[in-house]
């Protein structure tokens, strides 16, 4: 897969989450799970360079979601 | 605004140790003359306290947790808080934290505390802590415009970067060592510059489930006390013998020096008897003393440090040093708080420090795969056993990894490694052994 197609399953995945819009690294492991987990973040920081991702951190964890989505601060209904 | 009726924090004033209290209605004072050009609301620290107390009204915090405050392509050394009650508490709104990488050792030059604070002043809400557990320089407080705008300035003029938050790995934090130190075993300072520079990329950008310390303690004395704080413990240590000056022990026998470099002067603990405050003290007791010489049995010897520190003019580290590396230390949150583990009893450590870079490589590929969300070292290393993580490391089992018989980890043998394998010859077997 070339890293177009590589951000696109990253993308079309995300979106097709209707209930979380914050996600741990895992999450986009399995989304290759034939990948070594270094490479897998190594493309989603670059996701967050281009301003396709961003990080949320509460300080001790970080999490990713798309940009933009979901609340800002304070993840009061997401599952974490 | 700002109101400031702070009852129940002032009774936070009493007594006579620091108050953080007193400190912030000063920098709340200073804020009202100052002819500094504000960028953040001047009101910042009164609205902190007033809120604050009504927290303590309450019995409630009224900061939400997390957010995604943060500068452009980092993703961490921001840590975002914001305010419940925007509204009441303008000043406070939003209120970040920002990590700043320590130098190493915290040697700062005067000329840069005071540039410092005052873009702290200008552009944040003049708090500090010096310095946060993790031994970044911590800013406390700034408004999510200022961000972008501070990290700019101390790149620039400060030449400071931000240090680790999140899911990252953490800023390394080292003891003062060999600057100033005669116990350091190794150059704590230049092992903790080299790997914070060789991991840039992992300080800056979340690359794990959680996590990652790194602390460096140049002897087992411990100063920055690695063995409880960080992932990755680095404590100095040596090989051969303790160094003894035979004569200089006599001195200290005879009063002529001070034990523990004259630590136990505020009372009459009477005359220094090398007995009783150290050979009895050995933890692994392979000290003696005929009355005229020091004997140690340096095979027995843990490198407690114990005797050195009581007569550190009589006795030093030997000369063949490095470090032992331990893993897996962490506050309780699964499972209770855990001490790291010694997994490299000795690792010679010296620049460019490929071994143990090599060795965290390994580590961190372990444990991005097999690690759970939120998952320490210390709790994979618990959920998957000794003996799976020294497979990891590429490593032998070694008695100097157990404490004692019995409260260790069982060591499973794989059939590879068993001449024959599992299979034997039940007639052979019988041939010496009856029904
Ligand atoms: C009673 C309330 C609080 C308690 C008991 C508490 C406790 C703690 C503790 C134990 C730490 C770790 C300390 C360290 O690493 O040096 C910490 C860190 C932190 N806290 Fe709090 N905290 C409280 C309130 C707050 C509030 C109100 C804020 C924000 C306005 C805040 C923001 C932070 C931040 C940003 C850190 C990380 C600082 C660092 O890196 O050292 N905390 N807190
Ligand atoms: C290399 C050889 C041996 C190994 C690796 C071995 C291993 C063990 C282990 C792991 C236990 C459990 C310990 C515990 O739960 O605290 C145990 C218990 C025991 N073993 Fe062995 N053993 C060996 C040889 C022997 C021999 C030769 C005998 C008797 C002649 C023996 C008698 C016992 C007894 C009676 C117990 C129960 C002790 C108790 O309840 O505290 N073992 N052994
Ligand atoms: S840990 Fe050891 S070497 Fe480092 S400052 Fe403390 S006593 Fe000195
Ligand atoms: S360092 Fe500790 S264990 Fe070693 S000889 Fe001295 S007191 Fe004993």
């Amino acid at each position: 897969m070339g890293a177009e197609e590589d951000k696109k399953l990253i993308i079309d995945t995300l979106k097709g989450k209707t209930t979380k819009t914050k996600f741990y690294l895992k999450d986009f492991n399995k989304m290759f799970p034939e990948r070594r987990p270094r490479e897998v973040s190594k493309l989603v920081n670059e996701m967050v360079a281009e301003g396709l991702l961003e990080y949320w951190s509460t300080g001790s964890t970080t999490m990713i979601g798309l940009k933009g989505a979901g609340i800002q601060h304070e993840a009061e209904d997401s599952d974490q | 605004m700002a109101k400031r009726k702070t009852p129940m924090l002032d009774e936070l004033e009493n007594g006579k140790w620091p108050s953080f209290v007193s400190d912030i209605k000063q920098e709340a004072e200073k804020r009202k003359t100052s002819d500094i050009d504000f960028q953040t609301p001047k009101e910042v620290c009164d609205d902190l306290l007033d809120l604050l107390e009504l927290s303590f009204k309450d019995r409630e915090g009224h900061w939400k947790h997390g957010g995604v405050a943060g500068v452009f392509g980092y993703g961490g050394g921001v840590i975002g808080r914001y305010c419940d009650q925007p509204e009441e508490f303008p000043a406070v709104k939003d209120f970040h934290t920002l990590r700043v990488n320590q130098p190493s050792s915290y040697f700062y030059k005067t000329e840069f505390l005071r540039q410092m604070c005052e873009l702290w002043e200008r552009r944040g809400s003049g708090i500090t802590n010096m310095h946060g557990s993790t031994g970044d320089i911590i800013l406390l407080g700034t408004t999510t415009p200022q961000i972008e705008e501070i990290f700019w300035e101390l790149t620039h003029n400060l030449k400071q970067d931000l240090g680790g938050s999140g899911s990252n790995l953490r800023s390394p934090n080292c003891c003062i060592g060999k600057s100033r130190c005669e116990f350091a075993c190794y150059d704590t300072q230049e092992a903790c510059r080299n790997l914070t520079l060789e991991f840039q990329d992992e300080l800056h950008r979340p690359s794990f489930g959680y996590k990652f310390k790194m602390k460096f303690d140049g002897c087992p004395n411990g100063c920055v006390a690695s063995i409880a704080r960080s992932d990755m413990s680095v404590i100095g240590t040596w090989k051969d013998d303790i160094r003894i000056d035979q004569e200089a022990v006599r001195a200290y026998v005879a009063g002529e020096f001070k034990p523990d470099g004259g630590g136990f002067a505020g009372r009459d603990w009477g005359p220094f008897d090398i007995v009783k405050e150290v050979i009895d003290l050995c933890p692994t007791h392979c000290m003696a003393w005929n009355g005229n010489k020091l004997g140690i049995n340096n095979r027995e010897c843990n490198r407690c440090m114990h005797c050195i520190n009581t007569m550190p003019r009589a006795l030093r580290i030997g000369k063949e040093t490095g470090a032992s590396i331990l893993f897996g230390a962490k506050a309780p949150i699964l499972e209770g708080a855990q001490l790291s583990t010694l997994t490299i009893p000795f690792m010679p450590m010296e620049e460019p420090f490929n071994e143990i870079k090599e060795l965290i490589g390994k580590i961190w590929d372990w444990w991005s795969e097999e690690g759970r969300s939120r998952e320490r070292l210390g709790e994979l290393m618990q959920r998957k056993g000794f003996a799976k993580f020294l497979e990891v490391c590429e490593v032998k089992a070694d008695p100097r990894m157990i404490k004692e018989p019995r409260s260790n980890p069982y060591i499973f043998w794989k059939e590879a490694d068993i001449p024959g394998g599992w299979e034997r010859d039940i007639k052979d077997f019988r041939k010496r052994h009856q029904k």
